[in-house]
């Protein structure tokens, strides 16, 4: 188990490494940097000075280098829009989004499971049959859209729920959080729901098709011939057996969620790090974006490793290579 | 002789389809006494597991039971429904499934999966259920019962899996076993151990067996008498020696000629000829006339006499007399 650990820790380094090399070697195209930092009238040497300056002269590696070498004690440079630590942005930023991620990972979760579950075990009923025809809904509408339709609907039209940005929030320690104001709360619901929808009906329909498969098993039929109850057979027994497709998908959609909170958080201008991650890209800052993009990806690590135990933890299977059958 | 454990009345069990109304099973009645081990054979989709589900209420819809009833000890069943059917499952009626590899959850440990059981069915604690769940596991002859019960699935060979499967199915204690195919899919060396287990312990328990196997040789074996089903029908009962040696039914006749023994030598085997036909093509009359070497007209315009306990034992309007097995 450890050993396991161990080895996933180094290939996520590699990963981290890989995905700080294209990165890098992608910031080339974005744009000049230079052009919005200095004004109108700047100059020949100004540029060059600047340029030096911020290390822009070197070859790619050699920037790259100076980036990774920075990153790793915890210095990911100076944004050139706000002058300001990368990390101190970062970390002004990230709580927003962590909770919008949170709370949208987490309807999409227990709501996808239990309608999963729900019209698996009514697979010909009224009720489920109309769930699922919606849920193509959420399938296929992009994400802007659904966005934009919940605040008109609720927003514009209702006047219920605020359209944009976070409400108050509270500092808690370094953490700013809207959990605990009301205008908090109900700035969440709309940008989590949006940033939710598409996850939790992917994840309902996952659920739905591998607990029908689930529930064709014989293990199903013989626990309910020995008179089982309806709701041990349904959850205790089958449930369990249809989350280690499930856990695999939804590791990756809870990464997906934090990726693609940039959408929704420009859509409801939340400000976020996605939102940070957009302007970044509109003013060429490279730093910001560089750290953004490592952010990312340790999350995905993360995630994936998370997965991968969870796996270990629900299938005995995984678990005992060492117990010989006998 | 007692009031039977099991009392089956002209058991109907209906399909309903696109092109009519199918029928797997058609009329038929048998009684089980306490101790006494029923075999039931026949041909795939002669209607034996459908009987079987018939009496334990697991019919997969739209198979119903259209006409007849069932009685277990004395209580009519065929008409119960929901929980009180629930109730009666593993507690009066247990069932063993045929592939004790797929008929286990994978992901309980076996000791929970037999204290779940005896939780649901019996008024017990906690604690003495573990420790019948042992003495269960013991019964059926799994070495090291108390540090087993902690195993899983996966870490049983198939021969003792369908040991925990029969330890599941009697852990409540039931007046009834339905055991479908319960040797079929294990080694030969080992299905001789499961038949003597399944044997002794209802014996000793004066359990009530419905075996139903396609194999001659397990019947011969295990049971006391033996039903013989042909397309939906009963088409002989009767102590499993004289059916055996002296099958009345040319069905039956047929079915012991196709057996292999070693004492017959190397002569070709007997094959009856043709096949039995489809639920949704039941010829007039005798179902079995097409393929029958004895049919007389009147074979094809009507059925053999239905058995009844006590009655005619073949359902033949010709039965064989006296003659040996060719």
């Amino acid at each position: 188990m450890l050993a396991f650990i161990i080895r996933r820790v180094f290939q996520s380094i590699l990963v981290l490494l890989v995905v700080g090399a294209v990165a890098f070697s992608m910031f080339r195209f974005v744009g000049d940097p230079i052009d919005n930092m200095l004004g109108q009238e700047r100059t020949q040497a100004d540029i060059e000075r600047l340029r030096t300056e911020l290390g822009l002269d070197q070859p790619f590696p050699v920037q790259y280098y100076k980036f990774l070498k920075g990153a790793v004690q915890g210095n990911f440079g100076v944004s050139y829009r706000q002058g300001r630590p990368v990390s101190d942005i970062l970390i002004e930023r990230a709580p927003a989004t962590l909770e919008l991620a949170a709370v949208s990972g987490f309807l999409a979760i227990t709501i996808g499971i239990a309608l999963g579950v729900f019209t698996a075990i009514r697979r010909n009923g009224f009720t489920a049959n109309a769930i699922m025809s919606v849920s193509l809904i959420g399938v296929s509408l992009p994400t802007f859209l659904i966005g934009i339709l919940l605040i008109y609907l609720f927003s514009v039209e209702l006047g219920w729920l605020p359209s944009f940005g976070r409400g108050e929030t509270v500092m808690v320690g370094g953490w700013s959080t809207g959990f605990l104001t009301e205008s908090g709360l109900k700035a969440l619901i709309l940008p989590s729901i949006t940033l939710g929808l598409y996850q939790m009906t992917l994840i309902m329909r996952l659920v739905r098709s591998e607990m029908l498969e689930v529930l064709r098993q014989d293990y199903i039929r013989f626990a309910r011939a020995r008179g089982l109850r309806d709701r041990a057979v349904n959850f205790r027994h089958a449930l369990k057996n249809t989350l280690v497709p499930v856990i695999t998908v939804t590791g990756l959609q809870l990464g997906s969620i934090i990726a693609f909170a940039i959408i929704t958080e420009t859509v409801f201008q939340w400000p976020g790090v996605g939102l940070l991650f957009i302007n970044a890209i509109q003013f060429v800052d490279i730093p910001v974006m560089a750290a953004y993009l490592m952010l990312i990806s340790v999350m995905f690590v993360a995630i994936n490793l998370i997965v991968d135990l969870l796996y270990f933890a629900i299938d005995p299977r995984l678990r005992a290579d060492r117990t010989a059958a006998h | 002789m007692a009031d039977p454990v099991l009392s089956i009345r002209d058991l109907t069990v209906e399909i309903p389809t696109r092109y009519g109304i199918l029928r797997p099973v058609s009329g038929v009645s048998y009684d089980i006494a306490a101790g006494e081990i029923l075999g039931v054979v026949g041909e795939s989709g002669a209607g034996k597991s459908m009987a079987g589900n018939a009496v334990i209420g697991l019919l997969s819809p739209p198979a119903h039971i259209a006409a007849g009833e069932i009685h277990v000890r004395g209580t009519r069943v065929d008409q119960l429904t929901g929980d009180a059917m629930r109730r009666l499952r593993g507690k009066e009626i247990g069932m063993v499934f045929q592939d004790p590899l797929t008929s286990l959850n994978p992901l309980l440990r076996i000791g929970d999966q037999l204290t779940e059981t005896m939780l649901a069915h019996l008024d017990i604690s906690r604690a003495e259920a573990e420790r019948r769940a042992v003495a269960a596991l013991e019964e059926v002859g799994i070495p090291g019962a108390a540090e087993r019960v902690g195993s899983y699935p996966h870490e049983f060979s198939g021969g003792m899996r369908q040991r925990v499967v029969i330890a599941l199915a009697l852990c409540a204690e039931p007046s009834l076993i339905i055991a479908d195919e319960p040797t079929t899919a294990l080694d030969v060396s080992v299905q001789a151990q499961i038949i003597a287990l399944l044997k002794k312990l209802c014996r000793e328990r004066g359990t009530a067996v419905m075996l139903i196997t396609h194999d001659m040789g397990v019947i011969a074996e295990a049971a006391d008498r033996v039903a013989v089903m042909y397309a939906g029908q009963l088409a002989e009962l009767g102590p499993v020696r004289d059916v055996l040696t002296a099958p009345r039914h040319p069905y039956t006749h047929g079915l012991m000629g196709s057996t292999p023994l070693a004492s017959r030598g190397k002569d070709r085997l007997h094959q009856i000829p043709g096949a039995m036909p489809r639920l949704d093509a039941l010829p007039d009359g005798c179902a079995f006339h097409p393929r029958c070497p004895r049919a007389h007209d009147r074979c094809r315009v009507s059925p053999g006499p239905r058995i009844e306990d006590g009655g005619g034992r073949a359902a033949c309007l010709f039965p064989m007399v006296e003659e040996a097995v060719a």
